[in-house]
């Protein structure tokens, strides 16, 4: 193994986790000291292209406790056919299937290369995929001309036999009923009024044993099709019908008077929706997929009244209390999030408005069911169109890149403990011998629901080291973590993935250095931003921040070098040398900065940010910068507004926006025309390198990023400036005696500022 | 006593002229007394002729007697005939007007007659020679005169000319104004009546026959008294006992034997008015019988006793019994005691039926008097002719009958006048009634845009009692006495008169009835309403599917929608039109004429109920043709598989009330419903059905709503102008108390057709929608009637909201709706300026238009009782009595409405008896002329189905009457309470007109013949068993009586002229009516008849309700106990 980055990186290519820590500190205490949690990212369905999936049922441990599967760190008797479990030390008979097994006929989940392998076990009766479009009638006539053509043209994506149904909402609701020749029908219900899932089956006349057994009448036909047959229907039945049914959708034809907004009664429709899945298919993959063009202005879940002259509450409104909707409408979202993961299911939603709509309130539907959220301007923008058409993306093997109903299951070796995960998932609250009292993000569980999940959808997992100080670890002994992944493929089988993974204990009195060389700081801050992004939730702002700064001041103080007192002594190692600047961008993010922000996209930015693996994650703290220039091939630069230069081009890539930024001279060269000219081909093509890059990242993304092309001195130029390190500032501009970058308006501090504070602080002896 | 009539009949039949006498005979048979009216009717049916021949005996013989005074009259002409009657019955009844109706009544009749029968002069002779006996005992008769009006108007009429006859000129000042001459003529009368016995038989027309010639008799009285005349012939026969007691008692009395003929002629027509004038004929008839009648009376006599035993006298002619024995009392030593209840108890109890006083004959008196001439509203207070009557109305400043019926045209001046008589005042308003295509429909007036005219202080507006004033410049309010200014633009220079110059040009200045247009003041949230919209709730639950009901809808709807009610001249209806089916949940349906295919929106939460869509629920039919028909072509495919049973209701009328608010009109609801509302869902209701509580004090919660909710959500459709039409279909309880209330408090109607059955039912069921979805409505309308200083309106009943105590709120107001006002005082009135009705309607018309319906009425005022009895119609009176009291079931036990009924009935004639009549024994009945037939009519009340249910008669039936009742006009109280009864038998089938009624009782029916009777709601077509085959076939087209099926629900389409003849006399009738009627046929001797008969009023029914007799009797009970 040549260096603990190889090592990172294998064993994230393998079984898709990155632990923080990649040996670790054998005690409780020095656990603590670490500062920085043990905790590693999972990414569950980590796309593997040489993992090919075994046809047979995993072979489990026999203590009911324990259940942990059968792994290449399991000690084996193969003469006597027995296995240890790793976790609970079990001695476990293999089952008779595996009577042939030997030293060279091992089976695959023995082999040290399958630490992760995924097996397909035949459970229940497959149920199609269900996909229950929510749509929003209040919308510009193009706005919804385009969403009909998208939803539309969806349909075609959708696997053949795969099940939709339609509700449409504005201010009332309407289930459509899809079987339907000569006329269309469509239950109706009033915007205003919440229902219990009783009683919205009972008006769908779904409670079908109630029905029959009404009278006993001797008609009962033998062979009646499914209940949910009305509302929900293979897609190669009705796509004619729901085709013809979408076009024909009209504008919520309900008045709007001047000064009013239109009513929309999205709570309502979710709750229908939620309903309806709920009594015809629990416990089944199924995607309520929402579009809304405006913020719920009745009923349950209303977020905003409908006289426009009363703003959307902002976070100025929110921080005075002063948001009359937000908590009622949050609690009705919550119930029913909560309601839709218990079934399985899981809730996207699509909000393409100018103003906010309701994401703040609503963000917990996608949050805890795994759902997508995409923010946008408009239906009728390539944003919204690509983004959703992305949401039907297949994988290299021509299956969808979604999964569904995960039930994550984590075992730990007994030196661990499980704190919690935060990620899209919520838990199940299975108790056990290795769960920590101590919670952090979703805890007390060892068992966490993700309704939906797609290959990229990472979780951090925290664990705390409970072995005692006093009882030391043998040498070379492994701590070992297990993730059972049970979850509904794409192609509705039930598959179930188990990824084994242990690493070393080391004493960290006497080996610190290990431990330290060990460190993974990529994956450290962005489980630290996690926590802080997880704790901004439901804490004010500046506590975040302060606690943030505290853990890197500590940190510092445990893993720098310096001579107390002098700030200048200061050295951190390598494998800590990025963090610190990791902290600062974090602290300057939309995930902790409200400022600026709207309260929806908040809720849009950090959503994203809790389910996105590692490199995204790190894109989404730390921008990356680009540029282009003649003076060279691309290269990435400092994102620092001294990398901001006349004669470059700047591509950055905040995951949420690609902006290309020309500088000053390549603004007028291009203004002057010169790209046009044969003689200045080159220019040509150093306009388009940026714009090829741009349109790779923009393939491969999603959602879609906000596609920004600018210039100096253009008004779209502050989504550069606002991401950049502000080394120049009006403030010291002439200061350092340089002529290039660009000075940037603002009073916020600065990298060098922040590490000089960070240094100064963390040689203190004071603290 | 059908055996004895058909005796009878077979009599006449064979011998008088076959053919005609035939048929009616054996009605006649059935009804002994109607011997006058049938004279009359002989005349009018083509008899005619006849009858003349038969008169010129009688006239000859009348001109002597009348000779004296009468002579003139009679002789000279009808309306000497009337006058001279008038006069005498004025004088000797007091009763002026009754009296003249009477004369007024016979004249016409007479008229054809009087030349030959002329009843009125007859009378007059008898009456002479009777006063002449009398004279001693005169004050009787004048009582009688009083009390009889009618029957002893006639017969009074007679006395005083008896005693004026030599100053036949002077009765009528006298009678006018005196009671007591006239009575003292009468007295004897009463005395002589005991024997006009005799007479009587020839006061019915029958009377003369026998006298004057039998050949006459024959003729005539086949037609007209067949009964009678047969008896005569057939005296042994069971029908001699009848004529006796009518016809042939009186007669003989009166006209003393000797002048039999035309005495008898006298006799007759006072029969007619008071049947009682027959039965003391009876009493008499022992004595004079005896000469004249003997063949007749020898049977009669016997019988007679007992009947007087009743002491039923109406005018005095019920009285005769009683007359009889005061006056009789040397002659009937015997029969004073029968007066008495108690004297005549066993034998004697049978008062002759013939003899009390008979609707039939009003009836065809007052269309004989009074149908020919067009009733001219010009002056204050006139009696309008009968609602039997055929008649035009010409506008000369009051409202048309047809519009206004008043229980009384004269109303007391003081209220304690009013409460001494208790004769309730009360109007019967029709505002939007249908005219003849004869009369012209009111006018529009535009006043511009200041809006009617009107009082300034008490909102009157314009109208032809208004008093211009100052040159013009301002005007007096005929209601208040408010001077108001006349707006410039209304300014109008009077004549020399005081009229204004352009009185002739404005209708609301000459006319009672008219109509303004409303500005925006008068409409809601000030603007102009839009035009109104129907929709259509159609339940398709199980039972209306599997029935074949809603695809009896759809279809039918397909063309109905085409028949809107339309404005006028306008091409097309502008009412928009929208769809809802129902069971447990609600599908509304989007027909917009931009879709391809109809959109069904189904709302399930009907705890919570709203509109789902706004715009295509609520269509033009012309435009969305294509969508619409492809809807009605798949709800019933859409449903066809359905195993939904429940239904809501109260959802789906609120459904109903949001489209319309949504859609910011008024309309109507259809709901098509089946079933009680059981599911889920407010309005909820549960079988509460419980015949164990009839008859206890909870009687009156089957008649009230199971809950509150349907009285607010009526509230609420009122607010909106949503009217609600309930079409029932019901195979068990529904709770008609309780679905009915929206439809009853929002001027809607409700059809119930139970256990509803496609093949037999769906004529009836499509007619009625038809009908009701066609004919003229007006919405969102608010009704306030007006009156002078004196009186005020002070109750209302009807099928409206009140939500204060003077406007009456009608989501919609259809032309069959009626509105009955109770007035009383509140301070005095005078007789110079009367009393003054102003009904206002302000409604939207089906064009969306506001408009103001004026209707004006002025009645007299009058410090005597006498004169308010003389101008009481009985007929609206029984309509505010049976409204009143089916109200009072609400909140009472029915049997304290009904006797609360009876008492106030029997309050009316004892004060008439004590105030009005001249004194006489106390056992006498005596009747106003004008309320002879209250009795008769009260007992058809009392014996009702809601007031006295038999056992077949369910809650629902009960509670759908007292509904249905409390919204009809005075026609259709009328013909409900007391069926028409026709012998089809005696059609004429070359002639248009029917036959002519008869009365309501079994006895009356002959085994030979058919019969039809109506009521408004059903049409029975009863075949006796004995009926000739060659009819049967005719009628039915099956050979025998036995294959006559029972469940035909139209008489077979047979070419023949009797089946034409019959099915036209059902169309006429159909086409009288708001309603289809259900045609049931009914066998004699069969199941069926059971519920026949229950419809036979004048008979004791099923249920335990008295027999017109015996109700007679114990009204006459009542009376003597309040008087002594």
């Amino acid at each position: 193994m040549a260096t603990y980055l190889e090592f990172i990186q294998q064993n994230e290519e393998r079984d898709g986790v990155r632990f923080s820590w990649n040996v670790w500190p054998s005690s409780r205490l020095e656990a603590t000291r670490m500062v920085v949690p043990l905790a590693c990212l999972l990414t569950p369905l980590k796309e593997r292209l040489d993992l090919p999936p075994v046809q047979y049922e995993p072979v489990l441990c026999s203590r009911p406790t324990c259940k942990a599967v059968l792994n290449p760190l399991c000690q084996v008797d193969y003469r006597a056919k027995l296995w240890a479990c790793n976790f609970c030390f079990q001695r476990n008979p293999f089952p008779p299937a595996y009577a042939g097994i030997s030293e060279v006929n091992q089976p695959a989940e023995l082999m040290p290369q399958f630490s992760t392998i995924e097996y397909i076990v035949q459970r229940g009766p497959q149920t199609p995929l269900i996909f229950l479009y929510v749509v929003d009638t209040c919308l510009e006539e193009e706005d919804l001309q385009a969403l009909k053509e998208s939803l539309q043209m969806s349909l075609s994506l959708l696997p053949a036999s795969a099940l939709v149904g339609l509700i449409t909402f504005g201010r009332m609701v309407q289930v459509h009923e899809l079987s339907c020749e000569g006329i269309s029908k469509s239950y109706v219900f009033r915007g205003t009024k919440d229902l219990t899932a009783k009683q919205i089956q009972d008006m769908l006349g779904l409670s079908r044993p109630a029905v029959s057994m009404q009278q006993g009448r001797p008609l009962q036909t033998p062979e009646q099709p499914p209940i949910s047959s009305r509302f929900l229907q293979p897609v190669h039945k009705i796509d004619m019908n729901l085709t013809d049914l979408l076009g024909e959708l009209q504008r919520d034809p309900w008045p709007v008077t001047q000064g009013k907004r239109p009513l929309r009664s999205t709570g309502v429709a979710l709750s229908i929706a939620v309903g309806l899945l709920e009594g015809t298919f629990p416990n089944t993959g199924a995607r309520i997929m929402l579009f809304t063009g405006g913020p719920p202005t009745q009923g349950p879940g209303m977020v905003v009244g409908d006289e426009l002259k009363t703003p959307i509450r902002s976070w100025h409104d929110i921080e005075k209390d002063n948001a009359r909707f937000m908590k009622k409408a949050t609690k009705h979202y919550e119930t029913l999030a909560n309601r839709t993961a218990a079934n399985g299911h899981c809730i996207d939603i699509y909000a393409c408005a100018l103003d906010q709509t309701g994401l703040l309130e609503m963000k917990c539907c996608a949050n805890l069911t795994g759902g997508h959220m995409v923010m946008g301007d408009s239906f009728n923008t390539s944003l919204f169109r690509q983004t959703f058409q992305r949401v039907f993306n297949k994988g290299y093997n021509g299956e969808f890149r979604m999964a569904f109903g995960a039930n994550l299951d984590v075992k730990t070796s007994r030196e661990l403990k499980i704190a919690g995960a935060i990620g899209p998932c919520i838990s199940l609250n299975a108790k056990g011998p290795c769960v920590s009292e101590n919670e952090l993000g979703i805890g007390g569980t060892s068992q966490w629901k993700i309704c939906s999940l797609d290959p990229s959808t990472t979780l951090a997992i925290y664990f705390e080291v409970v072995n005692q100080h006093n009882a030391p670890i043998p040498q070379g002994s492994r701590g070992a973590v297990q993730f059972v992944t049970q979850y509904q493929h794409s192609s509705t089988e039930k598959r179930i993935r188990v990824t084994t993974i242990a690493r070393n204990w080391a004493d960290a009195q006497t080996q610190l250095q290990h431990i330290e060389a060990a460190f993974d700081q990529e994956a450290a801050a962005v489980l630290m931003a996690r926590l802080g992004v997880y704790r901004a939730e439901s804490e004010e702002g500046p506590d975040v921040l302060r606690w943030l700064d505290r853990q890197l001041i500590r940190l510092c103080q445990k893993f720098g070098q310096y001579n107390k007192d002098d700030p200048n002594s200061f050295r951190l190692s390598e494998s800590f040398s990025l963090y610190p600047q990791f902290m600062f961008h974090l602290r300057r993010s939309p995930f902790l900065q409200v400022f600026n922000n709207s309260p929806d996209e908040s809720s849009y930015y950090r959503h994203h940010f809790a389910r996105q693996d590692l490199t995204q994650s790190l894109i989404m703290i730390q921008p990356i910068l680009y540029a282009y220039s003649f003076h060279g091939p691309p290269e990435p630069v400092l994102l620092d507004s001294s990398s901001i230069l006349p004669d470059r081009i700047l591509l950055m890539d905040t995951f949420f926006q690609i902006v290309i930024y020309l500088g000053e001279t390549i603004a007028q060269w291009q203004k002057a025309g010169y790209q046009d000219m044969p003689e200045y081909e080159n220019f040509k093509h150093l306009l388009q390198a940026p714009l090829d890059d741009g349109q790779e990242i923009l393939q491969t993304r999603f959602p879609m990023p906000r596609y920004i092309h600018t210039e100096h001195g253009g008004s779209q130029a502050r989504f550069l400036l606002s991401k950049v390190n502000p080394s120049q500032t009006h403030n010291n501009l002439y200061a350092w005696g340089q002529e290039s970058g660009a000075p940037i308006l603002t009073d916020d501090v600065s990298l060098q500022v922040f590490m000089d504070h960070l240094k100064k602080l963390a040689v203190s002896s004071a603290s | 006593m059908s055996v004895n009539q058909q005796a009878h009949t077979g009599p006449p039949y064979g011998q008088p002229q076959p053919g005609y006498q035939g048929y009616q005979q054996p009605a006649y048979g059935g009804q002994s007394l109607p011997g006058v009216p049938r004279s009359q009717y002989g005349a009018y049916n083509g008899p005619m002729p006849e009858y003349q021949q038969p008169v010129p005996p009688q006239g000859s013989l009348r001109a002597p007697p009348t000779s004296g005074a009468p002579p003139p009259a009679s002789g000279a002409s009808h309306p000497s005939g009337h006058l001279a009657y008038s006069q005498f019955e004025h004088g000797d009844v007091q009763n002026g007007i009754p009296a003249s109706a009477a004369p007024m009544q016979r004249p016409p009749a007479s008229q054809p007659f009087l030349p030959g029968s002329g009843s009125t002069p007859v009378s007059q002779p008898s009456a002479f020679q009777q006063y002449g006996p009398p004279p001693a005992s005169v004050q009787q008769l004048s009582n009688h005169m009083a009390g009889m009006t009618i029957g002893t108007a006639t017969a009074s009429a007679p006395p005083p000319a008896g005693l004026g006859y030599g100053p036949p000129t002077s009765v009528p000042p006298v009678s006018g104004s005196f009671s007591p001459p006239g009575s003292g003529l009468y007295t004897p009368y009463s005395a002589t009546q005991g024997p006009p016995p005799t007479s009587v038989p020839q006061g019915l027309p029958v009377a003369q026959p026998p006298f004057p010639g039998q050949t006459v008799s024959t003729q005539r009285l086949p037609t007209q008294v067949p009964g009678f005349a047969p008896p005569p012939p057939s005296t042994g026969v069971g029908p001699s006992s009848y004529p006796p007691t009518t016809g042939a008692p009186r007669p003989p009395a009166m006209p003393g034997p000797p002048l039999p003929g035309q005495t008898l002629a006298g006799p007759p027509s006072s029969q007619p008015n008071h049947v009682t004038s027959p039965p003391p004929p009876a009493a008499l008839a022992g004595l004079h019988p005896g000469p004249p009648m003997s063949g007749l009376h020898g049977p009669p006599p016997p019988t007679h006793p007992p009947q007087p035993g009743y002491q039923m006298q109406q005018n005095g002619s019920f009285g005769q019994v009683r007359g009889p024995q005061p006056n009789y009392g040397g002659a009937y030593p015997g029969t004073p005691n029968y007066g008495s209840p108690p004297g005549p108890p066993p034998p004697p109890k049978r008062l002759d039926p013939d003899s009390i006083p008979s609707p039939i004959q009003v009836i065809e008196d007052d269309r004989s008097n009074r149908g020919s001439e067009p009733f001219v509203t010009g002056a204050r207070g006139q009696v309008p002719p009968l609602v039997t009557t055929n008649f035009l109305v010409k506008d000369q400043g009051n409202a048309s009958p047809r519009y206004i019926r008043c229980t009384s045209y004269n109303i007391p001046c003081t209220s304690d006048m009013a409460k001494q008589s208790q004769v309730p005042l009360a109007a019967v308003i029709k505002p939007l009634a249908t005219l003849p295509p004869e009369e012209t429909l009111p006018y529009l007036v535009d006043h511009g845009e200041s809006g009617p005219v009107r009082c300034n202080r008490c909102k009157a507006y314009m109208c032809p009692f208004m008093q211009f004033i100052e040159g013009g410049r301002r005007f007096q309010c005929c209601f208040c006495s408010c001077v108001t200014e006349v707006p410039p633009h209304y300014f109008q220079h009077l004549d020399h008169t005081g009229k204004r110059v352009d009185f002739y040009d404005r209708p609301e200045l000459s006319l009672g009835s008219y109509e303004f247009l409303a500005t925006v003041d008068y409409c809601k949230n000030n603007k102009f309403p839009s035009p109104p919209a129907f929709i259509f709730m159609i339940d398709v639950s199980y039972n209306a599917v599997k029935s074949g009901l809603v695809r009896l809808i759809c279809e039918e709807l397909k063309s109905l929608l085409d028949y809107l009610p339309r404005e006028g001249n306008m091409e097309e209806s502008a009412i928009r039109v929208g769809f809802v089916t129902y069971n447990k949940v609600l599908h509304f349906y989007n027909v917009k004429s931009s879709l391809a295919q109809p959109q069904m929106m189904v709302v399930s939460d009907v705890a919570d109920m709203f509109v789902p869509l706004l715009d295509g629920f609520l269509v033009n039919v012309n435009e969305s043709r294509t969508v619409i028909t492809s809807l009605l072509d798949q709800i019933p495919e859409m449903f066809a598989d359905t195993r939904e049973t429940e239904t809501v209701f109260a959802p789906v009328i609120q459904a109903g009330l949001e489209a319309l608010k949504a859609a910011e009109c008024a309309g109507k609801l259809f709901i098509f419903h089946t079933s009680l509302p059981i599911a889920e869902a407010p309005g909820k209701l549960k079988n509460r059905d419980d015949r164990k509580l009839i008859n206890t004090d909870k009687e009156k919660t089957l008649f009230q709503p199971q809950t509150s909710f349907y009285n607010n959500l009526a509230k609420d459709c009122v607010a909106q102008g949503c009217c609600v039409d309930l079409f029932l279909f019901p195979n068990q309880y529904l709770d008609v108390a309780t679905l009915g209330v929206v439809p009853y408090q929002t001027g809607g109607s409700i059809y119930k057709y139970a256990y509803f059955q496609l093949e037999t039912d769906q004529d009836r069921f499509l007619n009625d929608l038809r009908r009701d979805v066609q004919k003229e409505v007006g919405f969102d309308a608010v009704m306030r009637v007006r009156t002078s200083t004196g009186i005020r309106a002070t109750d209302f009943f009807g099928a409206f909201y009140m939500s204060n105590t003077t406007d009456v709120e009608m989501a919609g107001l259809d032309c069959d709706k009626t509105i009955t006002v109770e007035f009383k005082h509140d301070d005095k009135l005078s007789e110079d300026s009367g009393a003054l009705l102003q009904c206002a309607l302000l409604y939207t018309s089906c064009a969306g238009q506001r408009r103001l319906r004026i209707h004006n009425l002025s009645l007299n005022c009058c410090t005597q009782l006498a004169d308010l009895y003389r101008n009481c119609e009985t007929d609206t009176l029984i309509n505010y009595l049976a409204k009143y009291a089916y109200r009072g079931v609400l909140s009472s036990p029915v049997k304290t409405v009904r006797d609360a009924l009876i008492n106030q009935c029997a309050q009316i004639l004892a004060c008439y008896r004590k105030n009005c009549a001249s004194p006489s024994s106390a056992g006498q009945l005596i009747l106003p002329e004008c309320m002879k037939l209250l009795p008769v009519y009260l007992n058809c009340v009392l014996k009702s189905d809601v007031l006295q249910p038999g056992p077949e008669v369910t809650t629902d039936d009960r509670a759908y009457i007292r509904q249905l009742v409390t919204s009809m006009d005075v026609a259709e109280t009328n013909v409900f309470f007391y069926p028409r009864l026709l012998p089809l038998t005696k059609a004429d089938v070359d002639s248009d007109s029917l036959p002519a009624a008869i009365r309501n009782s079994e006895e009356r029916l002959s085994k030979g013949d058919i019969y039809l009777l109506e009521n408004g709601l059903n049409i029975f077509v009863w075949v006796g068993v004995s009926v000739q085959q060659g009819l049967i076939q005719n009628l039915f087209g099956v050979s025998s009586f036995g294959q006559i099926s029972n469940t035909l629900s139209a008489l077979p389409v047979l070419e023949n002229p009797f089946s034409k003849k019959v099915r036209s006399i059902v169309d006429m009738l159909q086409g009288q009516r708001s309603r289809y009627m259900k045609l049931i046929i009914v066998k004699q001797e069969d199941k069926l008849e059971m519920l026949f008969k229950h419809f036979l009023v004048e008979d004791k029914s099923l249920s335990g309700g008295a027999s017109y007799v015996d109700f007679l009797c114990h009204m006459h009970k009542e009376i003597r106990q309040l008087l002594s």
